[in-house]
């Protein structure tokens, strides 16, 4: 029993990830977003580097907030609209279980790029190093918890027309808190304060989302479907 | 055995059958008639527990499927109106990905065999994006091979697109599942002959 959980969990992993290695545009393009956002700051603010290294917590986080929401229609969307969602939903697997592992499969083609470029990024605003390690920390924990939300804000707009424009007026609001948090992190780092608390709320944030998102998912999914 | 009681559908504001009672017992084939917009697909998303009926009642062995959830699933096979098929995968992968979320998982040569048999041998590692209507729908029909276990199966308009020679090939198919026992509900518009089964009919859109 548990062993066929643990198979179609895998197989769900698997199946998008062979689909994002096979379709790398979509993976490319929310990573290049990431990469350029970032990149026009320091060329439309100037090379100021106190201004620049003030800025930097807020325009990373903000534009992996951008990035992640760009990437959000492809959780579901595709599946949805092939009707793979239709038997994904008729598994006789809990289907919380399930959108765990298309979020995981989500984070690691959308999410993760952007941790491990974040801190060449932030080598643009001047971070010093310490800066840079909480950078990459705040959004290895952060991003999950973005996905996460996400996947409840796409699941609800699925099929609906102007969906994008919708996920991104329900999710952007209950991004606010990673936001602050995440930024935050970076920028107590920076004025050398220590982030472990801004860390442990961002932490707190992931659990949470861990616990709801997932069913909440579940249930729009059911719900988007019938 | 599934038994639907005093069902009632509606759509929109559009009221599409109510009072729809039926029983499938084992050995048994029942065939949904009606016009286009009858509410045919409907009442198979119903019946899988896709939808919610307006009012009525879906047990599956005395038990609502509501309550029963993931063990109606494992007797259940749906096949609707999307075939479930990504396009940037080969039939062998999609199949090999659907097996293994249906609980039922095969070896390579048990899949190709299987893609063989719908005669897809030659294009079971093309994306499946490049193949026609009829081949993507003989792909999602290569499941059945392996669904032998699962009593219930419910097909929405599985020989739509389909050439002669696999109409008949899912005609034996339907009615070896029929001959082990196991209940098939499915909806079509073409004249299907399944010989020596017991198959019944529900009519859709007639007042």
């Amino acid at each position: 029993m548990g062993g066929s959980l643990i198979a179609a969990c895998h197989a769900v992993v698997a199946r998008d990830l062979l689909i994002a290695l096979r379709h790398r545009s979509d993976v490319l393009t929310t990573f290049f977003f990431f990469v350029i956002v970032v990149s026009l700051f320091p060329l439309g603010v100037g090379p100021e580097p106190d201004t620049l290294r003030e800025i930097a917590p807020g325009v990373v986080w903000v534009a992996a907030l951008l990035a992640a929401m760009l990437s959000l229609a492809r959780m579901f969307g595709a599946d949805y609209a092939d009707g793979t969602l239709e038997q994904l939903v008729l598994t006789p697997q809990p289907l919380v279980v399930l959108v765990m592992a298309k979020v995981t499969a989500h984070w690691l083609t959308t999410g993760l790029p952007l941790v491990l470029i974040a801190p060449v990024l932030g080598l643009q605003f001047d971070l010093p190093a310490d800066a840079l390690a909480t950078l990459l920390l705040s959004l290895l924990i952060g991003t999950p918890a973005l996905s996460l939300i996400g996947a409840v804000g796409t699941a609800l707009t699925l099929g609906v027309r102007g969906a994008a424009a919708l996920t991104a007026l329900l999710v952007l609001p209950l991004y606010v808190p990673v936001l602050i948090f995440g930024a935050g992190a970076v920028a107590a780092t920076a004025a050398g304060t220590g982030a472990a608390g801004h860390l442990s709320l961002l932490g707190a944030m992931l659990l949470i989302a861990l616990v709801f998102a997932p069913w909440a998912t579940a249930i729009a999914l059911r719900i988007s479907l019938e | 055995m599934l038994e639907a009681s005093q069902i009632e559908c509606v759509r929109g504001n559009r009221r599409l059958f109510r009072d729809l009672s039926f029983r499938l017992e084992a050995h048994q084939a029942l065939r949904v008639r009606g016009e286009n917009g009858s509410g045919k697909t409907s009442l198979l998303r119903i019946i899988a527990g896709l939808s919610p009926a307006e009012s009525g009642r879906v047990s599956w062995n005395d038990g609502n499927i509501r309550a029963l959830g993931e063990d109606y699933l494992r007797d259940l096979l749906f096949l609707g109106h999307s075939n479930g098929l990504k396009d940037d995968l080969s039939p062998v992968e999609n199949l090999r990905y659907a097996l293994v979320l249906a609980g039922a998982g095969a070896d390579e040569p048990a899949l190709r065999a299987a893609l063989a048999e719908q005669g897809l041998a030659a294009i079971a590692d093309l994306p499946v994006k490049l193949l026609s209507h009829g081949q993507k729908r003989r792909v999602a029909l290569a499941r059945l091979s392996f669904s032998a276990q699962k009593p219930l199966w419910i097909l929405d308009e599985p020989f739509i697109a389909l050439d002669s020679a696999s109409v008949e090939r899912l005609a034996r198919t339907i009615t070896s599942q029929l001959q082990r026992g196991g209940m098939v509900m499915f909806t079509t518009h073409q004249e299907v002959e399944l010989p020596g089964t017991a198959m019944r009919t529900v009519e859709l859109g007639v007042h």
